[in-house]
C-alpha cells in the first residue's frame, strides 16, 4: 500500500487555504487541514474538507469530444487537437484575429492563464481574452 | 478593481487576511463573509473576541450579520448613497485625517464640495437606515484607531460598482485608515484564483503585472519576449462584449477554459443563444458543463489534484500548488492542451513544465520578479516582490505612500440601478451563494456530501410578502423579469426586507441568470447581477 500526502492549495474560494491531500495507491481518499497554513491554520470549511470528492467522480471527462452530426462522440487527442487547430486557422485567415475570442479561467493555475493569453495575443494575434472576474 | 486602481494606483486587497484580527473596528460591506470566505471569517469573529467593533451594511441579513455591533439595512443599489452619508458624518463632526489628507492624497476640495451638498434626511430616505445608525457607522469606523473595509461582490456587481469601490477608497483615505497593518480596503476575491487570472493578463487590456497593451514600451517587450514581429495594441472584448459580437457576426470563435459563461453570465438565454450560433466553440473543462454540451470540441483538461502550479489568493498571496494523483482517465494538463494547440496553429511553444512557465512570467512581470517555485515553499508569498531577497507585501500603500504617487478622492454622485421596480415587476431581486457550494456548481455537486447538504435553489422571501401572495415554505413560484422566467420553491425568512427576494445562483435547474440584468457598469463591465426587478406569481 502507497499512502502519500500532498500539500497543495484549495481550489474553492480565493481564501486560499492549505491542505493535504491524501491518496491510497493513486487514488483520493480525503483532505486534511494544514497547520501552518497562513490563512487558514488548520481550519477548513466545510467545501475544503471535502475538497477530494468531485476529483474522482464518474462524472469526469475522460476523453475529448468532437461534434459530429450534431452529436458530441468521442475522438483520439490527434483528432480532436487537429481539428481545433485547422479550425482556428482557417477562422483567423477568414475572418481576421478580433474573430477569436479567448475566455481564460479564475479556477485554473497562472501558468495555464499565462500560456491561453500568450496563445491568443501572439498566435492569434488578438487581446480579446477576459475571464469571469466580475461574476 | 478598475475602482481602486483609479484611487490608489494597484486594484487588489490592499491588506492581509490575518492583520483582520489587530484591526479595531471592521466595516463588512456587500460581502456574506460566513457563507462565501469562511476562512476570513474565522479571523473577523477573533477580531470581535478581542473587541473590535463590527459593522456590516447590506441589503440581506446574512450570517456575518448576526454577529454585528451595528448592522444596518440599506435598499439594494443604494451603497453610494450609503457611504456619502456616512463621510457627510465625519466632516461634519471634524473626524476626518487633515494630515493625512493634505499630505497623501489629491483632489480633495471637489470631493468635499459634493459631500457638503448631501443631506443626511435625504439620504435615509434612499437607503432606509437611520439617520442615527448612519452616524453611529461614521463615529465608529473613524475613531478607531485601526480600522479594515472588507467589501464583495455586493459592492461590484452594480452598473455603478466602480463608483462603489471609489467611494470605499474616499472613506479610508478621508480617515487615514490605509497604509499600515489592520486597516485598508480589502476585497475579497471570489474565486480560487481571480487574483491570479488577472495578475496573469487574462483581460482585454493588460499583460502579466497590468502592464497595459496600449503601452509601446510593454508592448515591444512583450513582442520581443514571445518571438513576434508585433502585438496588437488595441484593447480586446471582454466576455459581455464577446458574446454580443457573436450576434453581431464579429465573432466566429470562443475557446473557453474552465468557465461556465451559460450559468455564471447574466441573461442566460441570450448567452445559449451566441454560443448555439458561433462557428466554433471550444470548451477546456473537467466536466461536461452546460456550456460544454454546446461546444464543437471539448478539451478534457485535469483537476487541481492532478496538476503543478501556482494559485494567486485574495491577499496576493502566490501559493503552490502540487500534484497528488495521476491524470484521471485520457484528460491532459491544460498548459499541455494549450501548447499543443498552439504548435499545431503554427505558433512555437516548448516547455517541459509548469515551473518553466512560471519562470518566463517572473522574467516579464516586475511584481513578480523575485518569486521562484522554491521561494514558494512554505507560506507563499505576496507580490509586489521585485527581488529574490524582497519578502514580499502583506500590505500596499505603506504609510499612505500609494502605488500611484498620492492617492486620489473621487466625487461620486449617487445614481439608481439600471433597472428599478415597477407596477409590473413590483420585486427587487438580488443574487448570491450558499454555504455548501461553490459558484456553478460543476465541483460541489459532484460531492455527496455537499450535493445532500443542499441540492437546489429557493427563493427568499419576506413572511410579510409570502402572507400577501398566501405562500407557505415549499411552496412553488414562479419569478419572471423582463429577460426569462423560472420556477422554484420558496423559503420563507426575515434575511430579506419586505419588497426584497433573494436566490443563489448555483443552480443550473434554477438557473437565476435567466432573470438577472447584463446592464454593465460602464468602467469595470461588471454586471449588475445584485440588483434587478421581478414579478412574483404562486406556481
Amino acid at each position: 500500500m502507497d499512502y502519500q500526502n500532498t500539500l497543495t492549495t484549495c481550489t474553492y474560494c480565493g481564501c486560499g487555504c492549505t491542505l493535504f491531500l491524501e491518496s491510497i495507491d493513486g487514488k483520493l481518499t480525503g483532505t486534511i487541514p494544514c497547520k501552518t497554513g497562513p490563512v487558514n491554520e488548520g481550519k477548513l470549511c466545510i467545501k475544503g474538507w471535502n475538497v477530494h470528492e468531485f476529483v474522482q467522480s464518474d462524472k469526469r471527462l475522460k476523453k475529448p469530444l468532437l461534434r459530429k452530426d450534431g452529436e458530441l462522440v468521442e475522438v483520439s487527442w490527434e483528432e480532436a487537437l487537429d481539428f481545433t487547430a485547422t479550425r482556428l486557422k482557417e477562422i483567423k485567415e477568414k475572418n481576421g484575429s478580433d474573430a477569436v475570442g479567448f475566455c481564460a479561467s479564475a479556477k485554473v493555475t497562472n501558468e495555464e492563464n499565462y500560456l491561453m493569453q500568450k496563445f491568443a495575443r501572439a498566435g492569434i494575434g488578438t487581446n480579446s481574452v477576459d475571464h469571469c472576474a466580475r461574476l | 478593481m478598475a475602482g481602486l486602481a483609479a484611487s490608489f494606483g494597484s486594484g487588489a486587497m490592499t491588506n492581509s487576511v490575518s492583520e483582520l484580527e489587530e484591526s479595531d473596528t471592521i466595516f463588512i460591506i456587500g460581502s456574506n463573509t460566513a457563507t462565501s470566505h469562511p476562512l476570513v471569517a474565522t479571523r473577523i469573529f477573533r477580531a470581535k473576541e478581542k473587541g473590535a467593533k463590527v459593522l456590516v451594511a447590506d441589503p440581506r441579513k446574512n450570517q456575518i450579520a448576526a454577529f454585528a455591533d451595528l448592522y444596518v439595512r440599506h435598499k439594494p443599489g443604494t451603497d453610494v448613497a450609503l457611504l456619502n452619508g456616512v463621510m457627510k458624518v465625519i466632516l461634519d463632526q471634524g473626524l476626518e485625517n487633515k494630515t493625512f489628507i493634505k499630505e497623501k492624497t489629491e483632489d480633495f476640495e471637489g470631493f468635499k464640495s459634493q459631500i457638503e451638498k448631501v443631506d443626511l434626511d435625504e439620504v435615509s430616505k434612499i437607503t432606509g437606515v437611520s439617520v442615527e445608525d448612519i452616524k453611529t457607522m461614521a463615529q465608529t469606523y473613524a475613531e478607531a484607531e485601526k480600522a479594515s473595509i472588507v467589501y464583495c461582490m455586493g459592492i461590484t456587481q452594480h452598473t455603478n460598482g466602480v463608483n462603489n469601490v471609489k467611494s470605499l477608497a474616499n472613506l479610508s483615505m478621508l480617515t487615514g485608515q490605509i497604509g499600515k497593518p489592520g486597516t485598508g480596503v480589502n476585497p475579497l476575491r471570489g474565486q480560487n484564483n481571480v487574483q491570479g487570472a488577472c495578475d496573469m493578463g487574462g483581460l482585454p487590456d493588460v499583460y502579466t503585472g497590468y502592464q497595459k497593451v496600449t503601452i509601446e514600451e510593454a508592448n515591444k517587450k512583450f513582442a520581443e519576449a514571445w518571438g513576434v514581429p508585433e502585438l496588437p495594441s488595441k484593447v480586446g472584448l471582454t466576455i459581455p462584449e464577446m458574446i454580443s459580437n457573436i450576434e453581431k457576426d464579429e465573432v466566429k470563435a470562443l475557446w473557453v477554459m474552465g468557465e461556465n459563461p451559460v450559468v455564471s453570465d447574466p441573461d442566460a438565454n441570450h448567452v445559449v443563444k451566441a454560443l448555439e450560433k458561433i462557428d466554433l466553440l471550444i470548451v477546456q473543462d473537467i466536466f461536461l458543463t452546460a456550456t460544454a454540451k454546446l461546444a464543437d470540441v471539448v478539451l478534457p483538461g485535469v483537476t487541481f489534484a492532478e496538476k503543478d502550479g501556482t494559485f494567486v489568493n485574495t491577499e496576493r498571496r502566490v501559493m503552490r500548488v502540487r500534484k497528488a494523483i495521476e491524470p484521471i482517465g485520457d484528460s491532459h494538463q491544460d498548459w499541455q492542451i494549450i501548447q499543443d494547440i498552439s504548435n499545431r496553429f503554427g505558433y512555437k511553444m516548448a516547455y517541459d513544465s509548469p515551473e518553466e512557465i512560471f519562470t518566463e512570467i517572473a522574467a516579464l512581470t516586475p511584481s513578480y520578479a523575485g518569486i521562484t517555485y522554491e521561494r514558494l515553499e512554505g507560506q507563499g508569498i505576496q507580490w509586489p516582490c521585485p527581488t529574490q531577497e524582497h519578502p514580499g507585501t502583506p500590505f500596499l500603500h505603506k504609510d499612505g505612500n500609494f502605488s500611484r504617487g498620492k492617492g486620489l478622492f473621487h466625487a461620486i454622485d449617487i445614481k439608481p440601478p439600471a433597472e428599478v421596480i415597477d407596477e409590473d415587476y413590483p420585486f427587487w431581486m438580488t443574487t448570491g451563494r450558499v454555504y455548501a457550494h461553490y459558484h456553478t456548481c460543476t465541483m460541489t455537486r459532484k460531492s455527496r456530501l455537499l450535493d445532500s447538504e443542499i441540492s437546489g435553489g429557493a427563493l427568499e422571501i419576506n413572511p410579510s410578502d409570502a402572507r400577501i401572495l398566501d405562500l407557505q415554505d415549499g411552496h412553488r413560484i414562479k419569478i419572471a423579469s423582463r429577460r426569462g422566467e423560472i420556477e422554484t420553491q420558496v423559503m420563507i425568512t426575515e434575511r430579506v426586507e419586505k419588497g426584497v427576494v433573494f436566490m443563489p445562483f448555483h443552480f443550473e435547474e434554477t438557473n437565476v441568470n435567466k432573470l438577472t440584468n447584463p446592464a454593465c457598469d460602464p468602467i469595470a463591465k461588471i454586471p449588475e447581477l445584485k440588483v434587478c426587478a421581478v414579478k412574483l406569481e404562486k406556481a
